[in-house]
């Protein structure tokens, strides 16, 4: 897209927040959200990032989109990723690394059941979105 | 097969021990009996942070936040909620439907944290604009462009109470009217990322995780005081937050939403990246300004204060990352919603960047008034491995230590200058008591020595005079009048020199002489350490009470300083000796000991 007037902007903001509600894009019904800030980087998130990757292709899972975020401001347990699978609730999962990473797939994402041990919840509510950020 | 339900118990120490344990089997084994088993998945989870009222359920999808709750509350659970959808309102958390009142963010406690400047960090791709274009993206700027005149962005400010996050919380709107006000054909607007206390990275995270907020935010102020350029002065050890900005601005520009033109306006505005290498006195606006204009970095007298007389002698507004990161919100969301927001004196919130020794490090956004016994303890979940509070170090290098008296103080830019410390730019450093308190004013003068620019004499000659005297006592070789001198010192450096650098530099060690005196004089006195961290006053011996002679302590000693028979008592041979502590570690049995 090229420069925008006034209309062309409000007009997109229109559609990307309905895309962003249903986070389904091009297809892609699940997402996995990485924390790339430099804390989460340092922590590992490339390792994470990658491994997710890796796994997601070598079982040829198609219906996930990975993506990348800033810090979440829970450094302690860094990497910090959210997996949002429709029907499940929205989960944080903190000190990820390239087992649990598989593990998150396979009981997460492919058996839809949570990996109990790496679960956190959001520091705050979200002052944007009505529903507070689920 | 998605489960109908997931129930998450508390698995936190706190709540374990109030038999959370059996809560959890509890649920299992009702959830099998009343044939739900597998629809539903139970889950024991990390902490909720909201242990008074533990032990604590939450049924998901529906979120409803059980509190106190019991074992034998589990079939109620179960049979009430999971079977009947109808939610157990005497055990919800305000006794009320949750699909009203009891949502997780509704409950105070999850409030100690409301997030303004970080509201999109940990949720968009900082480098795809349409995700932020989608959470109210430039809706602010619209406004600015097309519904606003300058006054009323800078009365917008006003209202809204906002002061400047970099440290020393002027009022934002007066620095944008007073560039308003000169008539002049070019004016600048400057973002100060020269982030550069010891262990604060606030703003570098909020670059990272959400670079569009800034570059909107500078547009607006160009908007408001009428100047079509802008600069980023950003350190060039931040290389990750400075390749998603120029990642944002390539995206603004495609969208027309930064250079000629703006969203057919009529208003023109672009900003440029400029690098520093690191230097902590750049971080100081007129040090800053010179930087940006090629000069070596060095603060120069005010006034003129850069909004009248700044960059290249134009006006130039000059805001600090965080300060930017608020202003969307506060035209989106209007002056009287932020002004609700804080104290008296400090509107909206404060990100700090809690480390040291606490259990949850990490970046913390809190409404101004929060106390720092809630950021320390219930955010940051209090001090790790079981040790005591110390004190918090607030605003890096310029600031003070805060003790255990002053925990309850809610905190505001006025209260923390009334308890001897101030709000800086956020880094919020937590001690506790292994840490040696003149050893930690040493690490920060260290710090500010090394970080003077050299252009006047108090802070050139007092700083490096400041840390002299700290390595005289941290030897073991000072004397009580060097307590003296060192107060004499700092309030000579306080009044006497250019910058805020030099004036606050001796901060740490004039607010840990008044807080720990006994500390000090221990290090004079009694030729002692109480925390043993100052090697040279540290002895190392071995309890002969307490050794067995398990050989364990001799053979970590990297010195061979350690001598001794198996079974047989040791001895540390103290003229080798090193003293770095590893024969303590080592010893299962506590009889290394320090004097």
């Amino acid at each position: 897209m090229g420069r925008m007037t006034l209309e062309e902007l409000r007009k997109l903001r229109d559609e990307k927040q309905n895309a962003l509600q249903k986070r389904d894009i091009e297809g892609k019904d699940c997402r996995v959200v990485v924390g790339m800030g430099t804390c989460g980087i340092a922590a590992g998130a490339k390792v994470v990032l990658d491994t997710f990757l890796q796994i997601l292709d070598e079982n040829k899972i198609e219906n996930v989109s990975v993506t990348q975020t800033g810090c979440m401001g829970l450094c302690y347990v860094e990497p910090t990723i959210e997996v949002f699978v429709p029907g499940m609730p929205n989960v944080i999962y903190g000190k990820v690394d390239a087992a649990t990473v598989k593990k998150i797939v396979e009981q997460h994402i492919i058996g839809k059941s949570l990996v109990t041990d790496h679960m956190f919840d959001r520091p705050a509510a979200d002052i944007i979105s009505k529903d507070g950020g689920r | 097969m998605a489960f109908r339900n997931y129930i998450l118990v508390c698995g936190g120490t706190a709540c374990e021990s109030s038999r959370s344990d059996q809560i959890y089997q509890n649920l299992v084994e009702e959830c099998k009996a009343q044939g739900v088993g597998d629809e539903v998945q139970v889950v024991k989870t990390g902490c909720f942070g909201f242990c008074e009222q533990g032990p604590i359920v939450k049924i998901l999808p529906e979120d409803s936040f059980y509190v106190k709750v019991s074992p034998e509350d589990a079939k109620e659970l179960v049979s009430e909620h999971i079977i009947k959808g109808r939610e157990v309102t005497r055990l919800l958390y305000n006794k009320e439907s949750s699909r009203k009142h009891a949502k997780v963010e509704d409950i105070q406690f999850y409030q100690k944290q409301f997030r303004i400047v970080l509201r999109n960090c940990g949720f968009i791709d900082p480098e795809n604009i349409d995700e932020y274009i989608a959470r109210e993206g430039y809706e602010a700027l619209e406004k600015a462009l097309f519904e606003m005149t300058g006054d009323d962005i800078i009365q917008e400010l006003k209202t809204a109470g906002l002061r400047g996050r970099g440290g020393a919380g002027f009022p934002t709107w007066m620095k944008w009217n007073f560039s308003k006000q000169v008539s002049s054909e070019i004016k600048y607007v400057v973002c100060n990322a020269d982030e550069g206390d010891p262990g604060a990275y606030m703003d570098r995270s909020t670059l990272e995780g959400d670079p569009h907020s800034v570059l909107e935010a500078m547009t607006i102020c160009g908007k408001a005081i009428g100047a079509s350029k802008g600069f980023i002065y950003i350190r060039a050890e931040y290389p990750l937050a400075i390749h998603r900005l120029e990642v944002a601005m390539k995206q603004s520009r495609e969208y027309g939403l930064l250079g000629e033109n703006i969203l057919g306006s009529g208003f023109d505005f672009d900003i440029e990246i400029r690098l520093g290498a690191g230097a902590f006195v750049c971080g100081e606006e007129t040090a800053l300004l010179q930087s940006i204009e090629g000069h070596r970095g060095m603060p120069q007298p005010r006034p003129p204060f850069p909004a009248v007389k700044g960059l290249w002698g134009k006006p130039t507004v000059i805001n600090n990352v965080e300060t930017w990161a608020n202003i969307p919100v506060i035209l989106t969301k209007g002056g009287n919603w932020f002004s609700k927001i804080g104290t008296a004196d400090s509107k909206g919130t404060k990100v700090f960047a809690l480390t040291g020794k606490i259990c949850n490090s990490g970046l913390v956004e809190v409404p101004m008034g929060t106390t720092l016994r809630e950021i320390v303890f219930d955010i940051g979940g209090g001090i790790a491995h079981g040790k005591k509070f110390k004190a918090v170090q607030t605003g890096g290098p310029s600031g003070g230590v805060i003790t255990e008296a002053d925990l309850d103080t809610p905190i505001d830019f006025g209260s923390l200058v009334r308890i001897g410390s101030m709000m800086g730019s956020g880094g919020m450093i937590v001690m506790d008591e292994d840490d040696c308190i003149v050893d930690v004013a040493k690490f920060y003068l260290n710090f500010t020595v090394d970080e003077s620019c050299g252009k006047c004499a108090p802070c050139r000659i007092g700083g490096r005079s400041l840390c002299n005297i700290l390595e005289k006592i941290t030897a073991g070789n000072g004397t009580l009048q060097d307590l003296e001198t060192l107060k004499t010192i700092g309030e000579a450096m306080k009044k006497g020199s250019l910058c805020a650098l030099g004036q606050t530099a001796p901060n740490p060690v004039l607010s840990s002489m008044k807080f720990f005196p006994e500390e000090y004089r221990a290090h004079i006195v009694d030729k002692t350490c109480p925390s043993g961290t100052c090697k040279k006053l540290v002895t190392y011996s071995i309890n002969p009470e307490k050794c067995i002679g398990c050989t364990a302590c001799a053979r970590k000693c990297p010195v061979g300083a350690i001598t001794g028979e198996k079974k047989q008592v040791h001895t540390i041979n103290t003229s080798v000796c090193i003293k770095c502590g590893v024969c303590m570690e080592t010893c299962k049995f506590g009889a290394v000991e320090i004097h």
